[in-house]
């Protein structure tokens, strides 16, 4: 079902997006935020895509008019504990060099090669801090430069410095800033480019910290929470994109913390966000909605103007992501559905 | 996942599991006077939820329950329940057993995940435990019981952040995951669409805490609102009223959690609506669970334990029947899809002696501090046991 924003005439912002064939997953998506992780390879024309079912996480790729290609489960590593440890989060780290699939559990941080055939580090999560009554995981992905950064329940972010080939990883860094669980890590792709503020963390408690990368990292800002954990969060030419609990998006200016927008988007829990140039945001109410963000040259403002709207029936959505660079095509993973839903712009 | 969820699935389920026994126990009532030995009365039927519910609540069984502790498996949370129903003088065969598991977790998967925000999973508790208290109205020890594991279910989770909320309703979905199995109450509702999947409806109120949607608001630098522009959302949302009671005694605002059974409304379920990944249905059983098997858990072992008043006829022990008929019931046990099968664990006294002299050890080694009641009663599984040695 499309909802489109206008009758077309009105609103020349509006976008029409038609539901292309879906990819079928082995396994059902798990109700968590941020489960869609998507490499666009544009170069072989093939896209990945990674879900977590629960133990196990499940990687496709996948042609434009053909059918998946290649199939892999990956399972968090066991350690000491009796059942089987739960995945959070599989993410694709694109770095100066290489790409590295990391996956993150309630046992600790995994990397691999991009198609997840090889292991090549393995860091296990230090529970000793841990009173008994905190679940204790890893959560939030994110690569910065040739670091790559992943948040812990004890809201500490660790930084791993990866060479350009080799199982050499090291952990350089440890960042403190919050005191909840990390929710999510979100990188500047346009780096380099005089933005100062590249990396923004995000945690159960709404709090935002915002970073400038580097042998050290350095925190710039503190954007406090309201009460409402902050799901997801984006970061794109020092814009800060911030998705909440309790369906709010907030944008904000990296460098500063200056709210610019508030949209009241959602009417249930905000689970993922992406950016692509438009923004992607996605909630449990079975909603996916895209917005043009654009800067008004005279101010330091920025305008938000809704596009799209497209209602997903019965499904709490918990994964979204744009599929190619121009944001023409995005993908949805729900709780419970076995397969990748997929619309592309007419 | 979250390890302070166990409390919440259990006193769920175990609410879910008393409306369905007082329907069918009210459906299959025969007036006191006229009852045979075999009929179902009025009283029977009072001292049925009685002995579930002061088993249930029982401040030891409790105390256990509220450790933080990870969830258990489907399979070693079913193995409680049916000590749980035959803690009271009824009995269940596996088919209807089943039925009824199966009845309970799809009623808590749907009102879990229709909670407005993730803290209502408690007021859903406390839906359940008000009408618990229904239920008992007569029984003031075991309204005390109730009321006690009311007040550690605040102390507990009423300081919980929403993000602690939001970790336990996750680690509660997925343990719900990929159950699709059809109630007919439920498609009867069309809350249940027929492939097994709930409706999410996208009209009503919004969650207290979350605003209407369709509002976009622009500031400048100065934190000056300076545009504000509306947007179709797509939906169809109200505010919400209000927000529900979290005390002992309030209005919980929300509906779910409440008794959906009344006397004339049929508890049945389709057996057919598998799941289509089986694969992803059985790896969870694949994956080995040693606490499911090997230690009963402990929660069962407590249940075990615990006896409650026993008819003094070892006969009057009254089968109940969650069918239709018996034929049905039969027919039920015999065409149960394969990767359906709860596959309980069933300790038969004159069995396997080693294993059943470990149990017995394991028993031994606790003790509940309420008088045991002598059981009259052979042949019953862990009760036989204990009495054996």
């Amino acid at each position: 079902m499309v909802a489109a924003d206008s009758e077309g005439s009105k609103d020349p912002g509006a976008r029409m997006f038609r539901r292309e064939r879906s990819i079928p997953l082995r396994g059902s998506a798990a109700a968590l935020c941020n489960n869609l992780s998507v490499l666009q390879l544009p170069v072989r024309n093939l896209t990945h895509f990674g879900v977590v079912h629960g133990p196990s996480a499940q990687l496709l790729s996948f042609a434009p008019e053909g059918l998946p290609l290649a199939q892999r489960q990956l399972h968090a590593k066991e350690g000491a504990g009796v059942s089987p440890p739960l995945i959070t989060q599989v993410h694709w780290c694109v770095l100066p060099f290489r790409v590295l699939l990391v996956l993150t559990s309630h046992r600790g941080i995994q990397m691999f090669e991009s198609d997840g055939s090889i292991m090549v580090y393995w860091h296990a999560l230090d529970s000793g801090d841990a009173s008994p009554v905190q679940a204790v995981f890893a959560r939030g992905i994110a690569a910065s430069g040739h670091f790559i950064c992943v948040g812990t329940w004890s809201g500490r972010v660790l930084v791993f410095d990866i060479p350009a080939k080799g199982p050499n990883i090291v952990l350089s860094e440890e960042l403190a800033g919050h005191q909840t669980p990390i929710t999510d890590i979100a990188t500047d792709p346009a780096q380099g480019q005089d933005c100062v503020a590249d990396m923004v963390t995000a945690d159960d408690s709404g709090l935002l910290c915002v970073w400038r990368s580097g042998p050290e990292f350095k925190l710039l800002t503190r954007i406090p929470g309201f009460g409402v954990p902050c799901p997801s969060v984006q970061l794109w030419q020092g814009t800060v994109a911030a998705g909440y609990g309790n369906g709010q998006v907030r944008l904000y200016e990296a460098s500063t913390g200056t709210l610019h927008v508030q949209i009241n988007a959602h009417a249930r829990a905000i689970c993922a966000l992406d950016l692509a140039p438009e923004l992607l945001s996605a909630a449990e109410d079975t909603f996916v909605h895209i917005w043009k963000l654009s800067r008004s040259p005279e101010s330091v403002s920025i305008e938000v103007e809704h596009c799209h709207g497209e209602c997903v029936p019965d499904t709490q959505v918990c994964g979204a992501r744009f599929c190619d660079p121009s944001g023409s095509s995005f993908a949805v993973t729900g709780y419970d559905l076995a397969e990748i839903l997929r619309f592309s712009s007419m | 996942m979250s390890v302070r969820t166990l409390p919440l699935l259990f006193l769920n389920l175990g609410g879910e599991m008393l409306y369905i026994l007082d329907q069918r126990l009210r459906a299959q009532n025969v007036p006191g006077d006229k009852a045979r030995k075999d009929e179902w009365t009025e009283a029977d039927r009072g001292r049925v939820l009685n002995d579930i519910v002061s088993t249930m609540f029982n401040r030891k069984f409790m105390e256990e329950l509220f450790k933080p502790q990870e969830l258990y498996s489907k399979k070693a949370l079913r193995t409680v329940y049916d000590r749980l129903a035959h803690a009271s003088i009824i009995r269940l065969n596996q088919a209807s057993m089943d039925k009824l598991y199966d009845l309970m977790t799809v009623a808590f998967k749907y009102q879990v995940l229709m909670c407005p925000r993730p803290k209502d999973v408690l007021l859903v508790t406390f839906n359940h435990l008000d009408a618990i208290k229904g239920l008992i109205r007569d029984s003031p020890a075991i309204l005390n019981q109730v009321d006690e594991t009311f007040q550690q279910l605040t102390e507990v989770y009423g300081g919980l952040s929403a993000g602690e909320f939001q970790l336990i309703r996750q680690t509660l979905l997925i343990f719900f995951q990929d159950l699709h199995i059809r109630v007919s109450i439920f498609l009867k509702d069309r809350v249940q669409n027929s492939n097994g999947r709930f409706v999410l409806p996208v009209s009503g109120p919004v969650p207290w805490g979350t605003e209407v949607p369709g509002l976009i608001r622009m500031f400048n630098s100065k934190g000056e609102e300076v545009k504000t522009v509306e947007f179709k959302h797509g939906g169809n949302y109200v505010a919400a009223p209000k927000e529900g009671s979290f005390e002992l005694y309030g209005d919980r605002v929300l509906k779910l959690g409440t008794n959906m059974y009344s006397v004339n409304r049929p508890v049945e379920t389709h057996m057919s609506g598998a799941s289509k990944n089986l694969a992803s249905q059985t790896q969870e059983s694949i994956a080995p669970n040693p606490l499911a098997k090997e230690e009963l858990n402990f929660l069962a072992r407590l249940l075990g334990g615990m006896e409650t008043k026993k008819p003094s006829d070892p006969e009057a022990r009254f089968r109940l029947n969650l069918f239709a008929t018996e034929e049905e019931e039969e027919q039920a046990a015999l065409t149960r899809p394969e990767e359906l099968s709860y596959e309980v664990i069933n300790i038969q006294a004159t069995q396997d002696q080693q294993r059943s002299e470990e149990l017995a050890r394991i028993m031994g080694e606790f003790e509940i501090t309420d008088a045991p009641r002598q059981s009259a009663s052979k042949g019953d599984d862990l009760l036989a046991m204990m009495d054996e040695l």
